[in-house]
């Protein structure tokens, strides 16, 4: 038997000849036929080249050859990643025609792992939302209660595993983009230290937060795909020159004696009574699991959403300077100018929160404000780091919530910029400080919407957070369930 | 903080967006709400803080000079929205006539 949802299930029926990469490429395009006109993951696929890499990997495998980590099993990228021959879209009007000039590191890293790319996910517009909303083509589909969103930004990646449409997918993170939309999707979803994975080929959005990170229905696989998708890149300077472990290997050996850090600031008052209740009750599960549980402080954790939607707008104003209409992308059809052209392109082709940010990431950079707002981000972006630094003096991991609410229905939160942010008040100094963090399905409010158990941990310590993060797993069932995919 | 109209233009010129008249009032709005929130970091002291533009502790990485395959010309132009052989097409940008 076949569980289409473990990718290291898949790998080893087609190492054995139960089945064959094709077979397995059928079956994800059976369920994607099924379930995608409901859930709506996915921005495009890729039939042609799944096809064709499914031969090649059935081929080595009949002539005896070593075939990768990967082999056969069907995974989705995130529609920020450049794959030649498909579209990058980034959910954007502005690149709705934009073929991708060359394979990002993880595509080609993905593909001499044997793994056959499936499709490219959608996402809100470039990776910029917490709900999958802002995707100017169409929404996504929470597969626990299609009447609510998956969250975001990767909300088609997260939706598509929890769907068990494909057993992995790559999402981005920049401020809890793969976090988030893992609590919401109730699978586990990780961001790697800054510097882990090569940023080489995805659209650029705030260039000292973003990663690139896997989404998995297990623990295993998660660990897996990192592994294939992490390492140093030429390509990409900001990449650490730091080795790849197997993140597969250890992740059994347990939490007995290990330190886990809870910090207080965490659980303020207006985080939802069940994700409260969810979170404490792992924490009980990992001090039976042998665990001790540390009360810390990370006194600094409030100002770490102004400080990114500073940072981050700042990073994204600059990187999206590149679309002016010229190069690539829309062009504006009646400009009378250079000026006007630059102008017009860029006003027709972005959507409303793209340009938000674009306006307040400008106006934190201007002359007259740089100091006041910028600066003084970048100084409490140190006090941040410091915190953790503290912090990590005394514990091994930090467990908390991934998101301080469950997810929402469509529109709930849209209309109101501060309410959508809201949603990453917990997720967003990870990325400040570079720090690796995962989130695991750690239980579901009262209506059975799942809640995220989310662990940070120190710079390059990804297999420590993974074996935490298996201990959980392992002590219960949280991640067998999968959604029924329909309306409650 | 209130952004008013003349800075909502000022920041919409920088920023290469030409708005649409029913875009302004609800994009003002926001913004400054935004910035009220933020406004939150002045409660920190940040005396003698030194800022992190990035998280990891790298200076400058070098690579070799030496000549790699990259992207073909067509590569490249083929995304292009106006193209005219090798070249990107644009608007024209240096008057005909003899004013300057």
């Amino acid at each position: 038997m076949i569980d289409f949802s473990s990718a290291t299930s898949i790998r080893e029926a087609i190492l054995t000849r139960k089945c064959t990469a094709l077979d397995m490429v059928a079956e994800a395009y059976r369920r994607i036929e099924k379930l995608d006109p409901k859930v709506r993951a996915f921005i495009s696929l890729t039939q042609q080249s799944a096809l064709e890499k499914a031969v090649e990997v059935d081929g080595k495998i009949a002539r005896g050859e070593k075939a990768g980590p990967l082999a056969g099993v069907p995974v989705a990228i995130k529609d920020n990643i450049c794959m030649r021959g498909t579209k990058t879209t980034c959910a954007s009007r502005i690149l709705e025609n934009f073929d991708s000039p060359y394979d990002a590191f993880v595509v080609k890293r993905l593909l001499a792992a044997d793994a056959v790319i499936i499709g490219k996910t959608n996402l809100d517009e470039f990776a910029m939302g917490s709900s999958c909303e802002n995707s100017a083509f169409f929404k996504t589909h929470n597969p626990w209660d299609l009447d609510y969103i998956p969250g975001g930004s990767s909300g088609g990646s997260a939706a598509c595993v929890s769907s068990r449409m494909t057993p992995l997918s790559l999402g981005s993170d920049t401020g809890g983009s793969i976090r988030q939309p893992a609590a919401f999707c109730g699978i586990v979803g990780m961001k790697g230290t800054y510097g882990r994975v090569s940023r080489y080929g995805l659209v650029a959005f705030g260039s000292s937060l973003d990663q690139i990170g896997p989404f998995a229905t297990n623990v295993r696989d998660c660990a897996l795909l990192l592994g294939v998708v992490a390492g140093k890149d030429p390509n990409d300077s900001t990449t650490a020159d730091v080795a790849v472990p197997d993140y597969t290997d250890g992740i059994e050996g347990g939490v007995k004696g290990m330190k886990l850090g809870v910090p207080k600031e965490y659980f303020v008052d207006d985080i939802a009574p069940d994700i409260a209740k969810a979170v404490r009750n792992a924490l009980d599960a990992y001090a039976k699991c042998g665990a001790e549980i540390v009360d810390i402080s990370l006194p600094h954790t409030s100002y770490s959403n102004p400080t990114y939607y500073i940072v981050a707008n700042a990073e994204a104003s600059s990187n999206l300077a590149r679309y002016d209409g010229i190069h690539y992308g829309r062009r504006a059809s009646d400009a009378k100018d250079l000026m006007d052209l630059y102008c017009k392109s860029r006003n027709e082709g972005f959507g409303p929160e793209v340009k938000r940010r674009i306006l307040l990431g400008t106006y934190v950079l201007s002359a007259g404000y740089y100091d006041a707002y910028y600066l003084r981000a970048l100084k409490v972006r140190t006090l941040i780091r410091r915190d953790f630094d503290e912090a990590f003096k005394k514990v091994d991991a930090i467990a908390c919530p991934t998101t301080p609410v469950p997810a929402f229905k469509f529109g709930e939160r849209i209309d109101d910029p501060l309410q959508m942010y809201y949603c990453d008040i917990l997720t967003t100094s990870a990325n400040l400080a570079g720090l690796p963090g995962i989130s695991i399905p750690c239980g579901f409010t009262e209506n059975t919407m799942p809640v995220g158990l989310q662990l940070l941990g120190k710079p390059f310590d990804e297999g420590t957070l993974l074996r935490v993060a298996r201990a959980f797993e392992a002590a219960t069932d949280f991640s067998k369930t999968p959604p029924l995919v329909r309306n409650k | 903080m209130t952004i008013d109209d003349r800075q909502l233009n000022h920041v919409a010129l920088l920023a290469r967006l030409n708005l649409r008249p029913e875009e302004r009032e609800p994009l003002r709005r926001d913004l400054s709400e935004i910035l009220a929130y933020v406004e939150k970091l002045k409660e920190v002291d940040v005396t003698n803080i030194e800022p992190t533009s990035h998280a990891l502790p790298q200076k400058n990485v070098f690579i070799g000079d030496e000549a790699t395959a990259r992207l073909g010309k067509d590569d490249v132009l083929d995304n292009a929205p106006g193209r005219s052989g090798d070249l990107f097409k644009v608007p024209r940008v240096i008057d005909e006539g003899g004013e300057t």
